[in-house]
């Protein structure tokens, strides 16, 4: 049984022009100690997964499917179930650490705080433990007493990651962590994190819109688009040798540093998203599709099976006879 | 985890040195710049001045000075050297009721802004945490309290709950003018929740599992409280003010000498007509004064608390 599963998952946020479906249907499974990166352009639906797996998405807003975190369904908890489960279970890394850190407590109070709430320990306790995390994160003890406006960027990363492991949760969602870093300390704070991931065995769902990243620190890789997932499989074979032609996309606008062939290639991909209030009929890709062929404007496409424990949502990956009835992910 | 029991063992007693220096450093910082504010200086120097003679009235003028029986002096004097301000109709010295009076109308001043701003700051807090038709239900509570007249509602407020408050008197007046001048308070911490409770770390903090109990008292509190705390200031004023109108109009404590108290007897003595200015001027001046020093150490503090307002 998987750590984390989400069924058929859908999120549509209110808005006062109407419902706006986020994410449509997403289907993935994190075993133990397996890190699942999930990539996608800007409203894709990605942070939207995330803040949905923990129930903390604003009022008002429709979800629907199951998230099941060891088997049970967080959509469905009562709220004081719920609250036991965040951190516990499941924790968060924030996009944009420096905004997550309530500026007038100290780093070591807020690290702190998970572990008063859910009364792992009291506050001297805490506190010692508090210490431990902050050199597991390399950073000195002595900044716990700090204020977050003493501290660097990539040194507010480092506390959210402390705050993210307090309570050992079995799951860490990574939401965009190194976004906002400059290139060095965003590479020094993806090795912490594979490390830490590596030593304490933690399951990951990585969030990032910069493939490059997710292909060192993932096992397996959910590429998305417009609310969907439109390709998944290992990460290493996705990214060198993408199904999709999303992904093809997404893969070719990463340079290869030093290889000359590349200096001109860097190729984008035209177009803008999809107004997700109005989504293409048939792939939603294929407006912006340069393989696209007749068919893709009126049939919308499921997750085939492309490979070894590999699908994509593309007409051009389903096989031509009897596979194309498939409608679960294979391999899982 | 490493063991970090040996090193952490020695920080509580490092941490509370540095916590000392650091909170004794942070207070001289707000002081430099207060007293870089004139305006806050004057106020300040204005409100101690006050502050000790109220504190000090029994040293400043005997007591017995108050009653019409005792009363040292003859009727309507003007100022001499032994009354500075002259005496009223019972020959009481203006100057020792205007003393005695600073007692009562600071500390009903005070204590009605402390009930004020704790139910505006409650009402605040919960409309903007919580939203919704709790929200719609407060303000709109709120909106009745701000549109209703003022004085019509504390002089009603006044002489019925006179009868059914146990005790009345300056208690009740406090509570009354408490009760009607939170509204602006309400709003104002209502707006800062808003903008307060949608930081990030808010979010971060609910994803931690913090109950909302947690997240009002941790993380919005202390940011909304520097507000709060400006806005106290200002609120002293208004509810000083509106003690000098109510014991004016005579609904105050009848036991209790306050500046309005002399200035409603002075009226109703015809101080105005029979020109005893020595009888309304020195009460006027000493609300006017107090209110000043208030205002003038709101905004002060305003500054301070409130970067972005700071001249650079």
């Amino acid at each position: 049984m998987s750590l984390l599963s989400v069924r058929d998952l859908t999120v549509s946020y209110k808005l006062q022009s109407g419902e706006v479906p986020a994410v449509r249907g997403v289907n993935f499974d994190i075993e133990k100690g397996e890190v699942l990166g999930l990539a996608g352009e800007s409203g894709c639906g990605k942070s939207t997964i995330a803040s949905a797996i923990l129930r903390l998405l604003p009022e008002g807003t429709k979800v629907g499917g199951e998230v099941l975190l060891e088997n049970e369904n967080i959509l469905e908890m009562k709220p004081g179930k719920l609250r036991a489960v965040r951190w516990t279970e499941a924790s968060i890394i924030f996009q944009g650490a420096m905004h997550a850190l309530n500026p007038v407590k100290r780093i070591g109070d807020q690290i702190a705080e998970p572990i008063l709430i859910h009364q792992q320990a009291d506050e001297k306790e805490a506190m010692v433990r508090v210490g431990g995390l902050l050199e597991e994160v390399g950073l000195p003890q002595r900044r716990l007493r700090d204020y977050p406006h003493e501290l660097s960027g990539g040194q507010k990363q480092r506390v959210m990651i402390a705050m993210a492991l307090a309570c050992n949760p079995s799951l860490v969602i990574a939401d965009e962590p190194t976004t906002a870093l400059d290139v060095m300390v965003q590479a020094q704070v993806l090795k912490l994190l594979k490390e830490l991931q590596r030593d304490l065995g933690l399951a990951m769902l990585f969030i990032t819109h910069d493939l490059s990243v997710l292909a060192e620190v993932s096992d397996r890789l959910a590429i998305m688009y417009a609310g969907r997932i439109v390709e998944q499989g290992p990460a290493e074979p996705v990214f060198t040798d993408p199904k999709h032609p999303y992904t093809r996309a997404l893969a070719g606008a990463f340079p290869a540093i030093g290889d000359a062939q590349y200096r001109m290639k860097p190729s984008g991909l035209g177009g803008d998203p999809p107004d997700p209030q109005n989504i293409p009929s048939g792939c939603s890709f294929h407006p912006r599709c340069p393989v696209v062929v007749a068919e893709c404007s009126d049939t919308d496409p499921i997750l085939y099976p492309a490979g070894e424990s590999r699908s994509a949502a593309c007409l051009l990956v389903r096989q031509p006879a009897g596979a194309s009835t498939t409608s679960e992910v294979p391999g899982d | 985890m490493s063991t970090p029991s040996q090193v952490v063992g020695d920080i509580p007693k490092n941490a509370r040195q540095i916590a000392w220096i650091r909170r004794r450093r942070a207070l001289k910082r707000s002081w430099r710049t207060f007293r870089g504010s004139p305006m806050g200086m004057i106020g300040l120097v204005i409100l101690t001045i006050f502050a000790l003679t109220a504190v000090f009235a029994p040293l400043l003028a005997a007591r017995s000075g108050l009653s019409p029986v005792t009363a040292p002096g003859q009727p309507f004097q003007p100022p001499s050297g032994q009354y500075w301000f002259g005496t009223d109709h019972q020959g009481r010295s203006v100057l020792t009721l205007v003393i005695w009076g600073s007692r009562v109308s600071l500390a009903i001043g005070l204590i009605a802004t402390l009930i004020s701003v704790f139910i505006g700051s409650i009402v605040g807090i919960l409309a903007g945490f919580f939203g919704g038709w709790r929200d719609v239900s407060l303000m709109r509570l709120t909106d009745w309290f701000l549109v209703i007249p003022f004085l019509p509602l504390v002089i009603v407020l006044a002489s019925v709950m006179g009868g059914g408050v146990g005790g009345g008197g300056l208690g009740l007046t406090a509570f009354v003018i408490g009760i009607t001048s939170w509204p602006s308070s309400a709003r104002l911490v209502r707006s800062q929740t808003l903008t307060v409770k949608e930081r990030p770390y808010v979010e971060r903090a609910r994803a931690l599992g913090a109950s909302n109990w947690h997240l009002i008292t941790r993380h919005i509190l202390p940011n909304v409280g520097p507000i709060i705390f400006a806005n106290t200031i200002l609120i002293v004023a208004i509810a000083i003010l509106s003690e000098t109108t109510l014991a004016f109009l005579g609904f105050g404590d009848p036991n209790a000498i306050s500046w309005g108290r002399v200035l409603d007897e002075a009226f109703g003595n015809g101080a105005v007509i029979a020109g005893n200015w020595w009888w309304v001027i020195p009460p006027g001046v000493a609300v006017v004064l107090v209110v000043l020093a208030f205002t003038l150490i709101g905004y002060a503090l305003d500054e301070i608390l409130n970067p972005r307002l700071r001249r650079r």
